[in-house]
Formats: C-alpha cells, structure tokens, sequence
C-alpha cells in the first residue's frame, strides 16, 4: 500500500470525479444535524485536507474557499468563516503535502492535527471579533476526533486508487 | 495520458505564487466577513446559494429525523399511554377557556370600541414543521419548512403549546431560519405577570456550558437539551419585587412580539451581585424539543424603529427646529 512516499508500490491516479465526489459526501456529512455534540468530527475540513495534501496541484485554495462558503451557508454562520479558515487550511496542507508524504500514516495524522487546529482557532476567533466568548476546549475536541479518523479516511479514499492495472479475472479481489 | 487524469505535472511553476493567492481569498474572506456580519450585504448571495443547496441540507437531516421516528416508534406503550393522558387533560383544561374565548374576545372588542381606543391588530398565523437544528455548536437555531411563500417574513415570532420559542430572523423561499430565545444574541422584552415589572431576557447560549459537572454536560448534550441558566433577565434592579417561579410574558414594546405570550419561568434569583440582580429564567415552550411550531405575525407591520443616528422615525417629517440636538444634520 502506498500510504506515503517510502512505499515501493504505485498507486493509480486519483479519479478527478471522485475527488469532487468525496468533497461532496463529506459536505453532506457536515450537513447532518448531529445536534450540539462536542465531538463531530470537521468532516469538509478533513477531506480537504486530506486532498489539498494528495493532489497539491489540483486541490488547493479555491477549493477550500467555495466549500467554506457552502459550509457557512448549510450551518448559518457569518459567510467567511468557515471560508477563512478552509483557505487558511488548504494553503498550510498544500505548503506541507510533499513533506508529510513521506511519512507514516499516524505521523501523518499528528501533521494533520495543527492545521485542523490552526483552522478552528481562526473560526473561533472571527467569533471572538464578532463578540462572542473564546470557546470552551472541547470546541476543539472534533479536530482531535477528525485527526484520529486520518488513518481510516486514507483507506477509504485511496481504495480506487489500489485497484490493479490490468484486471484478473481468476484473482478473488 | 489522459487529461481528466491529475497526474501531470508542471516543469515549471505558473502563475500567481501561493502566498499571493492566500491573500487575496483571506481579503476576499474579511471582507465577505464584514459586509456579512456589520452591513448585512451578503443575504442576496446567501437566500440564492441556500436555494441551491436545501436539497443537500434537507437530505443530510433525513437520517436524524428517521433515528428520531424510530426512537418514537419503539417507545414503549406506557409511555405513549401516559402521553395520550397528559393530552386529553390538557384539552380539557384548555376546552372550559376555549369556550369562554370567543365570548370575551367579542365583549373586549365592543368595550374597545365603546372607550375608542385603537382595535387590537388582528394575528396570522402558520404552522410549520421543524426540519433541523443548525449545526453549529454556537448559536441555537432551528430550520423550519416554510418560507417565503408561506408568507412568512422576517421577525415573526414563533411559538408552540407552551409558549414563545424564538423568532425568525432569515426567510428562504422554501425554509426559514428561526433564532431561539436561548440564542445569545437573540433578547426579547419581557413583563412579569404577576405585577407587569418589565424588563428584557437574553439568551445565554449556554445552556450547556452552564453546569459546572462536565458528566452531566456531556448527558445534556446527548439528550440535546436546556438546562438551568439558557435564559437570563437582565437590568433589573436588585431590589425590585421578582421571586422564583414568577412567570414572565412578553410586553409587546417591540412591536414585534404580540403581547402576553408566555415565555419563561424565574428560576433563580441572586440579588448579592451589584446594581442589578442575576436572574436566570426556565423557557415555558419547548425550545429545542418541539416539532411543530406556530408562526405567528401581526397582519399590520410595526412601525419601521427610529433612525439610530437622527433619532427620529423615518416617516415622520420633523420641522429642522424639532430635531434632537445631538443628530447629525
């Protein structure tokens, strides 16, 4: 498995519409109305990140933007916030993408966990600026439950790219 | 290889360097942050993309209402017992009022009449459902699924069997946004029943963050409920006659909120603090539990509230002698 640059094995490249597919579902996630809970995971800034590292090239800044604003406007916060902070996030990931590739996945996710906190501190503090109190830690408890999801998320989100070349039909997978 | 493909690399860079270009989003951010939150100009943008993405939103709240229904549908026939209990007594209750309503609201009107003071502005009203609570750990609103051409607009108030729960404060052509009294940036004016001390309650937001046993908060959260301190009367003074379990209903000063519809319940008053006391409220509504709600709206608009810098009502054409002294001519 390719998870990082000191693998051997080559992956197939990314599909663009898969990609754009993920963005999605992880918008949609981001849209489900889990209530008030400390935990849920940033899934939007998550799967950006996760891209924004993968494919720098292709997945960067205006990426990052237009979720943020679709993510402000599913959850009725002030337009930008979420856009600052995504953008923010995007252009750390992409500066970052060719040195956290060469690390092991869970060194990854400790890569990962900054910049989802740099992203969070930059929501808070437009709220802050808006007149709102600083945020409890556990604000800050769903950047630590997204990077704990680093791990699965890459399986998840290479699995097209592990698919063989040439296709066997007598292999099982 | 094929172009669709990401794989093909530059030799060289092109275009404009990455720092240029995080700046030029974080400008765009800050000023779209701006004109959002200080001048309200991004609500044209925001009503078109709500448009676009409602299907998502309504689809993404889909498996939560589905978990709610199954919890619902395999509650236990005790408990719905107890409910249908609860209702048929409370109909009863409301049944002897109901009956002498009609009576007393045509007796009210000739009375008016009779003292030739102004008839009371008929009230509208729509049901709605509540699609979803918005996703966001800082602010407490819910969507309804009524908008625009509803006829709902903004500022109605919105309440349910027990009382007032908030009021709309963005209207979608299909759904509207409704900020909930324990919103911290959502107060309402507010007058005691018992004898019409008036005053204004704020939410606190903080319904959760108020216990201070981080086990019963992480309960709360899942039960997704208020607890004590989501709403808080505030300038009142420290020695005024209020006392716990008084009930408070909304004054109508407004002139958004119809008068003398319930809204909460003193809990706890701590006159020790200063010049006014802290009094924290117990919403009488089900806010943040309802499923069905009442928009509820004057048929006649309020008069527009006066000009912060001049001091005068719009309408109203003030000879130049009569302005206030400290407005900017």
């Amino acid at each position: 498995m390719q998870l990082s640059n000191r693998s051997n094995r080559l992956l197939r490249p990314a599909k663009p519409w898969f990609v754009y597919m993920s963005l999605f579902f992880a918008l949609l996630l981001d849209y489900v109305p889990f209530g008030h809970h400390p935990g849920t995971p940033n899934w939007a800034a998550l799967v950006l990140a996760f891209w924004c590292i993968r494919e720098p090239l292709y997945i960067g800044m205006g990426m990052g933007f237009f979720l943020g604003i679709l993510v402000d406007i599913g959850k009725s916060t002030a337009m930008g916030e979420h856009a600052l902070a995504f953008v923010v996030l995007a252009f750390i990931a992409n500066g970052l993408a060719r040195r956290i590739m060469w690390f092991p996945s869970l060194l990854q996710a400790l890569h990962v966990l900054p910049m989802l906190l740099v992203a969070q501190a930059l929501m808070a503090s437009v709220r802050v600026f808006v007149g709102e109190d600083f945020p409890e830690w556990e604000f800050f408890l769903s950047s630590l439950v997204s990077a704990a999801l680093w791990l699965p998320l890459t399986y998840l989100l290479l699995l097209p790219q592990f698919q063989p070349i040439d296709r066997d039909e007598n292999r099982p997978i | 290889m094929p172009a669709s493909d990401f794989q093909t690399y530059p030799v060289f860079r092109r275009g404009v360097s990455a720092k240029v270009r995080l700046l030029i989003y974080a400008t765009i951010c800050v000023v779209m942050l701006v004109a959002d939150l200080r001048f309200r100009f991004m609500d044209f943008l925001r009503e078109h993309l709500h448009t676009a993405i409602s299907p998502m939103s309504t689809i993404a709240s889909e498996p939560v209402k589905l978990l709610g229904n199954a919890t619902e549908h395999f509650s236990n026939l005790a408990d719905l017992q107890d409910e249908n209990a609860k209702l048929r007594q409370h109909q009863l209750d409301g049944a002897e009022r109901l009956l002498r309503f009609d009576e007393l609201e045509q007796e009210n009107a000739s009375l008016r009449e009779l003292l030739g003071m102004r008839k009371k502005t008929p009230v509208k009203s729509i049901t709605a459902e509540v699609l979803y609570n918005v996703p966001d750990s800082s602010s407490r609103k819910i969507i309804l699924d009524h908008g625009k051409k509803a006829g709902i607009t903004h500022g109605l108030a919105v309440v349910d069997a027990g009382g007032l729960l908030g009021q709309v404060t963005r209207v979608y052509p299909n759904q509207s946004e409704v900020t909930l009294i324990t919103d911290r940036n959502q107060a309402v004016p507010v007058q005691l029943m018992r004898n019409g001390l008036r005053g204004v309650m704020f939410g606190t937001g903080q319904g959760l963050r108020a216990l201070n046993d981080v086990s019963k908060r992480w309960q709360q959260a899942i039960q997704s409920d208020i607890g004590p301190g989501s709403l808080e009367l505030r300038f009142v003074l420290a020695n005024a006659d209020i006392q716990p379990n008084d009930r408070l209903v909304t004054s109508g000063l407004d002139g958004v909120f119809l008068p003398g519809l319930p809204v909460a319940e003193i809990e706890s008053v701590d006159r020790e603090v200063g010049a006014f006391a802290r009094i924290t409220c117990r919403p009488l509504g089900g806010v943040e539990k309802s499923l069905r709600v009442l928009v509820l709206g004057r048929t006649e608009l309020p008069p527009p509230p006066p000009n912060p810098e001049t001091g005068e009502p719009p309408p109203v054409v003030l000879p130049r002698a009569a302005r206030q002294p400290g407005g900017r001519d």
